[in-house]
């Protein structure tokens, strides 16, 4: 019987290897499929993959980045000890960034807790345009193989999905084989709002495209409308500059097919009243289902958030914005939101943790003593107290990362070896250290 | 070095054992025999004492997805219900849906040494046992959840040869480290996705044409032939609707001798009797029941208070969120793999159709007359959180309990229901089968549940006590692998269990079949959907534990 072990690490050398099925951290969708060549530790994608995938498995690292105190280089052991010190002096250290994996986000909660801190992510106002949804009304979801197999037509709610989540149009909306529909079923997509340029949705499964451009603050306006039209509501005329017929029309076509899915990515719905956006994606979700099926299908998770949302409502309750300073877990979406908290001064002490690379989340500027614990060559304003550089989970070391639809969690392995220290390790050494 | 536990009364249903005074010897996390010339380092005085083995939850939802979106949904369960960190322990919350930790705690606090959680998605596995890695204190163990999957179901409608359906049942338990195979309103769940809104025992699912029986005798057929101890987990058609006693009745006729268990069999022995329409199926049930031998059953006793049912059945759980308390739900279609419903209830002893639910559960564990059969559970949360089993025993060993109890329901419950008229009360003796040594065996736990020479040295020691739900609240001692880890009802050691599971023998032809399959429809690839055993024990920092299956047939 073979056993089903998991990953094959690189060689002795690390180098000069092809590693197959890997998992691409880059973004929340998790592709699997990535093969990825090993050459004198220069990682490059050999197959699948996106722009996005190659920025991240293809960038130079400075595997000899070096730890720093006050800007000047130290080994690993001083900057842990000192990053515990100034831990340990903190009354409220303010845990953000967190662009980590799930091993990583345990080790963090772990310190949070001891520290009695708080924690919150990079993307979370992001997540939070879902999560005051979820906790209102609750939503039907689906996930990235249902939809796959199963969608007969996606509505993609005012996100350009080519930027946030790029190979949404190949690999799911749009996959050589479905299990349902006929052979050569066409899907149709609806785009709505100004999202995903209509010539980036192409696929050989797609069908019809129909282009609803309308301005993002019009997004809730126009949904509030097609669900009217789906409650048979008399036309009020056009809403957000789209005709009162395309609506009834959408309307239609959403009770007509078999499973609509309502795609969204709350990363791109940069517009106020956003939320409201979501809250009415899941009403109109919910309507349908009475005569008919539909889902939703949020495309959040980048930088590691699902996962840290994820581990941080396992183990503490709440997804997240959450403070131990009272010895238990303390949640408040409003007032432990660390970018608010340090705005208003509140918290004295950073702790940064942004491992998937220098560009996508670097600390934001403030006056307290702060810690970063993140890739080499991360933006900073200044020299911070300590700097710890990290390895990117999936590259350089392994671990486990929760998908955007927050049920499927894949495998991450180590690609390359570069000696750079892992966040497990980092925050467990300063942990014991407190 | 060797422990005595000196002069306590056991009670070692496993090894007939019936409130004995005896002493128990301790040596390297084992039970060993009494040895009058051996050294004793270590003597612990538990004279008038009660001994059980570490009690075992075999369902009990601590660990997933849906656990996860019930605690994210619920912040309102939480609040209120904080546990501090202290030097050893880590902070937590929760009352229905606790946070991993908290669950972890409690649960040892309570003298439980191992649980199951039994609905465990293959396309979630990866996620639950990340979950019960987060679960301190007790032994785990997970149910892979098949039947509504488009593989299986694939292969039924092709009528694929029975051989390559075993080598998958194998092999999912495998990826997913599974120690046993659960159905969830079986093929129900994949109708749903059809729309289908319901799939009665004998009804067709609308694409693969196959029926839920079908899928049942398949998957206990071949369970059975696999070896897995652990009969067929069965979540039954039609949850919670008025009327499904006669589904549940035809399902235990339909197994026609195969091995099945029939879990939260409280919530599927429903009648349509009187003037609300919704009577007690509870006599006719147990009837059957008794009569047959190859079931087995937990009850998914619902107790009245605020809780949340999270299960697998979408469909049903999407009928039911008319009744969510508070008014917010969630329904998921996963994976093609199964699906989801989280509906948070609030069950009222004021209510007739939740007062009746209640003394439902009761008829039903009075009524059955194999204690070996029948395993105590709420469901854990979908009756009540696992916090009411004390208050749940002292029902059954105490009938002026449960009398003062009925008074306090609503009245025309009180007369539908037979309750007030059974006598019966539970000895500790059928107590400790029903949760230590009746679990064990069912899951094939060879040294688990009980306390004769060998056994893991999981022990639990009560101060004895008329009060049963004061005594089994807080135990004395609890020992895990022979260390104490609870001291009256206080933590005073964290450990981390093991997680068991099972591997039955499967042809590695089917892997070619399922690689494929995964290329050309799933977004996971085969390679990865695998849930590694140096996960469990590198990033977990957990341990497996394979436990015995008998030879394929
Ligand atoms: S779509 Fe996202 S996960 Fe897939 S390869 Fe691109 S960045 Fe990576
Ligand atoms: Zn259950």
């Amino acid at each position: 019987m073979p056993a089903p072990l998991q990953g094959i690490s690189p060689n002795e050398s690390g180098q000069n290897q092809t590693f197959r099925s890997v998992t691409c951290p880059f973004c929340g969708l998790h592709c699997d499929d990535l093969v990825i060549r090993n050459d004198a530790g220069r990682l490059t994608i050999a197959a699948n993959g996106c722009p996005r995938a190659a920025a991240g498995f293809e960038r130079v690292v400075a595997a000899d980045a070096s730890p720093q105190i006050a800007g000047r280089d130290a080994t690993l052991a001083d900057a842990i000890a000192r990053a515990a010190e100034l831990i340990g002096k903190a009354k409220l250290p303010l845990y953000g960034g967190l662009g980590t994996d799930v091993e990583g986000m345990r080790a963090m909660m772990a310190l949070a807790d001891r520290s009695g801190g708080v924690v919150d992510h990079v993307l979370s106002n992001a997540q939070y345009r879902n999560v005051g949804v979820l906790q209102t009304r609750g939503w039907i979801m689906s996930t990235l193989t249902e939809t796959r197999n199963r969608a007969d037509l996606i509505v993609v709610v005012g996100s350009d999905l080519s930027i946030h989540h790029p190979r949404f149009y190949e690999r799911i909306a749009s996959p050589a084989e479905a299990m349902f529909g006929e052979a050569e079923a066409k899907r149709t997509i609806v785009l709505l709002g100004k999202g995903t340029p209509a010539g980036d949705v192409k696929g050989d499964r797609i069908g019809e495209v129909l282009d609803l451009g309308c301005a993002p603050s019009d997004i809730p306006g126009v949904l509030a409308a097609v669900r009217a039209a789906l409650h048979g509501a008399p036309s009020t005329g056009p809403v957000g500059g789209i005709a009162a017929d395309t609506i009834a029309h959408l309307a239609e076509r959403c009770r007509n097919a078999h499973y609509s899915v309502f795609v969204w990515a709350p990363q791109a719905l940069t517009f106020d009243g956003a939320d409201l956006a979501v809250h009415m994606i899941a009403d109109i979700v919910r309507d349908l289902n009475k005569t008919t099926r539909s889902a939703g299908l949020s495309l959040g998770g980048n930088d590691g958030i699902a996962s840290a949302a994820s581990v941080c409502s396992w183990q503490s309750g709440y997804p997240l914005r959450v403070s131990f300073a009272s010895g238990a877990p303390e949640f408040d979406p409003y007032r432990f939101e660390v970018r608010r908290m340090l705005a208003e001064g509140e918290g004295d002490l950073l702790v940064w943790v942004a491992s998937f690379g220098p560009d996508p989340s670097p600390p934001p500027e403030t006056k307290l003593p702060t810690i970063v614990l993140g890739a080499p060559g991360i933006r900073l304003a200044r020299a911070p107290e300590v700097f710890i550089p990290l390895g990117t989970p999936g590259l350089d070391h392994g671990g486990r990362l929760v998908r955007c639809d927050n049920v499927v969690s894949l495998p991450l392995r180590k690609l390359r070896s570069t000696g750079l220290a892992t966040l497990p390790d980092v925050a467990g050494a300063i942990t014991a250290a407190l | 070095m060797l422990t005595k536990l000196k002069g306590g009364r056991v009670y070692d249903p496993a090894n007939g054992v019936d409130g004995v005074i005896r002493d128990i010897y301790v040596r390297d996390g084992r039970i060993v025999t009494a040895d009058a010339t051996a050294k004793v380092d270590a003597e612990i005085d538990v004279t008038g004492r009660i001994v059980m083995a570490g009690a075992i939850d075999p369902h009990t939802h601590i660990g997933g997805g849906k656990m996860t979106i019930a605690r994210t949904m619920l912040p309102e369960d939480h609040r209120g219900h904080e546990r501090h960190r202290s030097d050893i322990l880590r902070s937590g919350t929760g009352f229905a849906v606790p946070s991993t930790l908290a669950a972890g705690y409690r649960y040892a606090e309570m003298g439980y040494t191992a649980c199951f959680e039994p609905a465990m998605l293959p396309a979630n596995a990866r996620q639950a046992h990340m979950e019960m890695g987060d679960t301190p204190m007790v032994d785990k163990g997970a149910f892979a959840m098949l039947g509504s999957d488009d593989f299986l179901l694939r292969q039924m409608a092709a009528r694929d040869d029975f051989e390559a359906i075993k080598d998958y049942i194998a092999w999912t338990m495998h990826a997913a480290q599974a120690i046993a195979v659960k159905v969830v309103n079986p093929g129900g769940i994949s109708a749903f996705k059809f729309n289908q809104r319901m799939l009665d025992l004998d009804e067709s699912h609308v694409h693969y044409g196959v029926t839920p029986r079908q899928i049942l005798r398949t998957l206990s057929k071949g369970l059975k032939e696999l070896g897995v101890t652990h009969p067929l987990h069965v979540h039954g058609c039609n949850l919670g609707v008025p009327g499904n006693l006669g589904t549940t009745l035809k399902t235990i006729e339909a197994m026609d001798g195969l091995p099945v268990h029939l879990t939260h069999i409280q919530f599927h022995s429903y009648g349509t009797e009187g003037d609300n329409k919704f009577s007690s199926g509870a006599a006719q049930v147990a009837e059957l029941f008794n009569k047959h031998k190859n079931v087995s059953m937990d009850v998914g006793q619902i107790l009245f208070g605020q809780t949340c049912t999270a299960s697998g059945d979408s469909m049903r759980q999407y009928g039911n969120t008319k009744s969510a308390n508070p008014k917010k739900w969630v329904c998921m279609d996963i994976e093609c793999d199964a699906g989801c419903g989280v509906v948070p209830m609030k069950y009222r002893d004021k209510s007739f159709v939740n007062a009746l639910q209640w003394a439902i559960g009761l008829e039903i564990f009075l009524l059955a007359d194999d204690p070996w059969r029948v395993f105590l559970t709420t469901d854990h949360p979908n009756g009540a959180p696992f916090t009411t089993y004390p208050h749940l025993i002292r029902l059954l060993m105490d009938k002026g309990f449960r009398r003062d109890m009925l008074q306090k329901i609503h009245p025309d419950a009180q007369k539908a229901s037979i309750v007030g008229t059974l006598d019966r009360e539970y000895t500790l003796y059928e107590i400790a089968i029903m949760t230590r040594a009746g679990p064990a065996r069912s899951l094939g736990l060879k040294d688990r549940g009980h306390l004769g020479p060998g056994a893991n040295a999981d022990i639990t020691v009560y101060k004895d006590n008329a009060d049963r739900e004061a005594m089994f609240t807080t135990p004395e001692y609890v020992f895990k692998n022979g260390e104490i880890i609870v001291r009256d009802g206080r933590i005073t050691k964290v450990v981390q269990g093991a997680t068991h599971v099972a591997r039955p023998d499967y042809d590695p032809a089917i892997e070619k079949r399922l690689r494929d399959y995964f290329a050309r429809y799933h977004t996971v690839s085969f390679d990865n959907f695998k849930v590694g055993d140096d996960e469990i024990i590198q990033h977990d920092k957990g341990s497996i534990i394979v436990q015995p299956t008998g030879a394929r047939v």
